[in-house]
């Protein structure tokens, strides 16, 4: 858990992705790791330039897709077979084609909301307060037009002026620090 | 598709239509001109606007008048029972099932268009999708409504889901009713979340640009904190894509369970195996022409002819043309199998669906489905013209609700043994509800373009030609392209 007082980190605001991925990739080369790109769109190429490409949302899907299918099936399995078996047109108890469709439904059923809520948990949301959110200028471009990188405090290498240095040799419209 | 060549000839005639790209002659996705900013206030500020058009309240008034026949009707369905129905034997199966039916069909395209339309990579869909979803939830709801009304006493519909009970008792597994009750429900479940998770960053943009203290509230409550992180976004996008991966099988299976309703009967005219292909076609054919029938009044209201171009409309009109000519394959071989099969049953199915006392319902449905649509969409000029596919979808839907009409009630009421032949008469219940939920899906769809965000701002900005990233910042001469 980062020190909740003090400096979060520095935020440098672009008008352009091309010009945020060169920051970030330039910001990687110089040794920084604990840094984060805000667009107002998915950019490929920063989370690219932050080396983040695996996400464990496909793993949590498959995982309730499976606890789906079998859920559905072995239920169906027990309520025909066991907890009320009746006879259907002399059908065997155990007609396991009939019970394929409601299976497949469930299988999709919980991948599906294993994706969309794995998704909101791995992102660690509901988060209703970021440190970001304090900088003047997010909040009016972030999910707008503009195109942020915030090199946070957590990383060894930060420091407050050598990294403002850093990151005022690209074309920033601005670079303000935001606190905790 | 036409092939994407030289189409167009710039130098021998020049393009005045500052719509069509002079390139290839096709209308562009979006009007040119458009940045991060004029889009998302393009949007935006039909949410956040503080001066509701008063055209708006004249139709959620209208629709409201409307949708109150569903109180109505459904109130004096549970305090009379189904017989204020036209529901007899042996037509057991009247308005509710049609019209669940067609209602379903009709959230089909919204789908299609979110789930297929993203995997196949056809990004002119961004504009329209959050629309079309929305109109999939909504007709989910109308959907709904009918087959929980139709189970007689519906104070006990609950009774479809296994939940462990006092009583030991437990559905039928192998009945296509049971299957119908978990793909429906899980359609309008993943529908709903599928939607939701679309909105999230639109919520964020509407959070940050809402100047009333409660607006910034609520949509800052349904943003969950977006900040348009790239980690959120790789995992965000990853979620979007497995989604729509996860709803493309779902809704080709929910028409296909439901016309398992149908087809697992043993019944003339219902027993056949082309059900499944043809339903889910018809249910994307009438589902493309409400997307239409919404898209272009919305498009004119709100002034959004730049986003939502008549390069949509030609798409969507080709969609239709595509899907209807499916149903117009089912048809014709409907038409064959009943000469084919050599069954009497079958052979006189369809003499009656031609000629016997309802013959009129199944000539309608050819002249709705196949004989207008499919002879004027082959005319580029027709696909462009904005009155005329307006006109077009009201007639396609009309044509899918009476092959749902025809399905039902004449395979129905002259069933195997002449004795029990009878027919159906709907009577102004019937009507008051089906009408009722034309009001009811207006009501919700008016809510949804005042208060939330009708077209994906995030997925419009990455159609712009700005999001092309340079290597090495803005001055570097090497383009990589946006993999979109």
């Amino acid at each position: 858990m980062p020190p909740r007082e003090g400096i979060y980190g520095l935020l440098a605001e672009f008008n352009t992705p091309s010009e945020l991925v060169h920051a970030t990739e330039k910001a990687r080369e110089a040794g920084y790791r604990r840094m984060e790109c805000y667009t107002p769109y998915p950019v490929e190429e920063a989370a690219v330039a932050l080396h983040f490409h695996k996400t464990r949302v496909p793993l949590v899907c498959l995982t309730g897709g499976i606890i789906g299918l079998v859920t559905a099936f072995l239920m169906q399995t027990w309520i025909a077979v066991w907890a009320y078996p009746l006879n259907i047109a002399g059908r065997p108890l155990f007609s396991w084609p009939a019970f394929i469709i409601p299976a497949y439904e469930w299988t999709i059923l919980f991948s599906g909301l294993s994706a969309a809520f794995g998704m909101i948990m791995l992102n660690g949301m509901p988060q209703l307060y970021h440190p970001v959110f304090n900088a003047p200028n997010f909040r009016n471009g972030a999910t707008t037009d503009k195109f942020f990188l915030c090199l946070e405090a957590v990383d060894p290498k930060f420091s407050v002026t050598e990294t403002r240095t850093f990151l005022e040799q690209f074309p920033a419209i601005s670079v303000v620090e935001v606190d905790h | 598709m036409a092939t994407k060549g030289p189409l167009h000839d710039p130098a021998r005639d020049p393009v005045v239509d500052p719509m069509i790209d002079p390139r290839t002659g096709e209308y562009a996705v979006i009007a040119p001109g458009h940045n991060f900013k004029s889009v998302t206030a393009k949007i935006a500020d039909i949410v956040l606007t503080s001066n509701t058009p008063l055209g708006w309240f004249f139709g959620l008034m209208v629709a409201g008048g409307i949708a109150t026949g569903v109180v109505i009707g459904c109130t004096w369905l549970f305090l009379k029972g189904v017989g204020i129905w036209g529901v007899t034997i042996p037509g057991a199966w009247g308005f509710a099932i049609i019209n669940f039916v067609w209602w379903i069909g009709i959230g089909h395209a919204g789908t299609l268009i979110s789930a297929i339309l993203l995997l196949f990579k056809q990004t002119w869909r961004n504009s329209i999708n959050r629309f079309a979803e929305a109109m999939t939830i909504f007709a989910v709801c109308c959907a709904g409504i009918f087959p929980l009304i139709h189970v007689g006493r519906p104070w006990l519909a609950y009774w479809l889901f296994p939940y462990p009970n006092t009583m030991n008792v437990w559905p039928q597994f192998r009945s296509p009713l049971a299957w119908d009750v978990f793909a429906v429900s899980t359609y309008a479940t993943i529908s709903v979340v599928f939607w939701y998770v679309g909105m999230i960053p639109d919520f964020g943009t509407l959070r940050d640009r809402a100047k009333m203290p409660f607006a910034k509230y609520m949509y800052g409550l349904a943003a969950l904190g977006w900040r348009g992180s790239t980690r959120h976004w790789i995992r965000y996008e990853s979620a979007s894509l497995l989604l729509a991966g996860l709803s493309t099988p779902l809704v080709l299976s929910v028409h296909t369970v439901i016309s398992f309703d149908f087809a697992v009967a043993a019944l003339a005219g219902w027993h056949t195996t082309i059900f499944p292909p043809y339903f889910v076609a018809g249910a994307i054919y009438s589902g493309f022409a409400m997307v239409i029938t919404l898209a272009i009044p919305i498009r004119k209201f709100y002034h959004l002819e730049d986003l939502v171009t008549l390069r949509h409309l030609d798409c969507m009109a080709k969609v239709m043309l595509g899907t209807g000519g499916i149903v117009a394959y089912g048809y014709s071989m409907e038409v064959f199998m009943s000469w084919y099969s050599a069954s009497h049953w079958e052979f006189f199915m369809m003499w009656n669906r031609m000629f016997g006392p309802m013959g009129w319902a199944y000539w309608l449905l050819i002249l709705t489905n196949i004989a207008i649509p499919l002879t004027t969409l082959w005319s580029r000029k027709l696909r462009v013209n904005v009155t005329y596919l307006f006109v077009l979808s009201f007639v396609v839907n009309i044509g899918m609700w009476f092959e749902r009409f025809v399905i039902v009630v004449t395979s129905l009421y002259r069933e195997y043994l002449p004795s029990s032949w009878g027919t159906y008469v709907a009577t102004r219940w019937d009507y008051i509800i089906f009408i009722g939920t034309w009001g009811l899906f207006t009501f919700l769809f008016l809510g949804f373009v005042r208060f939330l965000p009708m077209i994906p701002m995030s997925e419009i900005r990455m159609m712009l030609p700005q999001t092309k990233v340079r290597r090495g910042g803005a001055d570097a001469e090497t383009v990589v392209e946006e993999s979109l």
